[in-house]
């Protein structure tokens, strides 16, 4: 074959393989997730955190505003701590409170913030004072058991 | 005794044998990558093997990305329509495609179009005497002749596993969404919210880089060791399929194991 027509289907090829590539970065994929947007990191202690894990959601009003940067234990507090990396474009004031929420019945959980109306806004590095633990499935339910036996009972 | 001493030098004589196999193997292949210049001073080399390796296998790579994504994508509305969650079919081809299907697959079709083609090509050359004839004329057959094949092949297979991958997309929301009537915007959001481009995409590209690398190494190699007969060609191009196979399905397994798990 000629030559001048090689580099022409080799140069198809390319265009093609990238084109490939870039559909399934801008079209597949998640076009925020390849330019990591700055992010402020603010850490919340629950009694109980569920099923939630690192890069679980964190959203306020149903947006997402940031993801869960790591779960850890603290030994001191005998809590878990949460480090959650917000979105630099979002502000929450100082009095939010962050709760551990599921998505439907059995879905994922996520983080939900409920911002509060303090004039001063979280930094980097602050604290989420009030939280809400997540609600374990089993334990309500034993509750409710427990709760009708004893209903039972008195009577 | 003598039953069991005869067994086990067997043994050693397979170990010492395949060890060796490997080393020169190795050898071989460093020696292709330390000649490697001449794709840079001479690339219309390098664009000849990409047509060669990467041209040629478009219309296989595309027809069977296309299929494999319909297929997936019918299979999988099935399923996801017994929990009322279709939308998610977007999700389930876009991430088995870009993940697993999309590499593995690519490179075992083009171990067996381009790879077997590379084999007989490299064996065939050394039948007739075509790479002792190029040593007597003091050119290099390693620089130019298996070097350029050897990167022809690298550069092609991560492009060739992205049009698979497209391709595949491409084939599930034709299925899904134009032929069985699942929500478009739901497809693609979904798709969207949970491929990720670093952990899913990149991760991709880079085992269809290795994959490339392992079976244009093989295909180079399995050409240049076979036993120059006609038989020693078929059967060299046999174990190119073989072993390139066996190589990726090993391969994906070990990259599989240190990408997609912890903390997901």
């Amino acid at each position: 074959m000629e030559r001048s027509v090689i580099d022409l289907w080799v140069g198809i090829f390319v265009a093609l393989g990238i084109a490939a590539l870039l559909f399934l970065a801008l079209k597949a994929g998640n076009v925020d997730s390849i330019i990591k947007s700055e992010g402020y990191l603010v850490s919340a202690e629950f009694d109980n955190i569920g099923g939630l894990k690192a890069k679980a959601p964190v959203k306020s009003a149903g947006v997402i505003v940031g993801r869960v940067d790591n779960v850890s234990f603290s030994n001191q507090s005998l809590r878990a701590v949460v480090k959650l990396n917000l979105d630099k474009q979002f502000q929450f004031p100082k009095d939010s409170s962050a709760s551990i929420l599921t998505s439907g019945l059995l879905g994922d959980q996520f983080v939900g913030i409920d911002p509060g109306g303090a004039l001063e806004n979280l930094q980097d590095g602050d604290r989420v004072r009030i939280t809400q633990s997540a609600i374990v499935l089993e334990k309500v339910i034993g509750q409710f058991l427990y709760g009708k036996m004893s209903e039972k009972n008195g009577d | 005794m003598t039953l069991f001493k005869t067994m086990l030098s067997k043994l050693g004589r397979k170990t010492i044998d395949s060890l060796w196999t490997l080393g020169v193997a190795s050898t071989f292949i460093f020696r292709v990558i330390a000649r490697s210049s001449i794709v840079i001073r001479r690339p219309n080399l390098l664009v000849a093997e990409m047509h060669f390796a990467g041209v040629l296998s478009l219309v296989i790579i595309i027809v069977s990305g296309l299929f494999v994504g319909l297929v997936l994508g019918l299979q999988g509305y099935e399923t996801l329509k017994r929990y009322g969650s279709t939308g998610a079919v977007g999700t389930l081809v876009a991430l088995s495609l870009v993940r697993e299907l999309g590499p593995v697959v690519s490179a075992l079709l083009f171990a067996s179009r381009a790879g077997s083609a590379i084999t007989a090509e490299i064996g065939i050359m050394k039948t007739t005497e075509q790479l002792s004839a190029m040593e007597m004329m003091a050119v290099d057959p390693y620089a130019r002749v298996i070097a350029p094949m050897f990167w022809g092949g690298v550069l092609s297979m991560p492009l060739l596993a992205a049009i698979f991958s497209a391709m595949g997309i491409i084939g599930g929301y034709l299925i899904t969404v134009v032929v069985i009537g699942v929500d478009s915007g739901a497809f693609w959001s979904q798709m969207q919210a949970s491929v990720d481009f670093h952990h899913d995409i990149l991760n991709g590209v880079i085992k269809s880089v290795v994959f490339g690398t392992a079976v244009s190494a093989i295909s180079v190699y399995e050409g240049y060791a076979s036993v120059p007969t006609a038989e020693g060609v078929s059967k060299a191009v046999t174990r190119t399929v073989v072993t390139s196979a066996l190589a990726v399905l090993a391969l994906d397994f070990v990259l599989t194991a240190f990408m997609f798990t912890g903390a997901h």
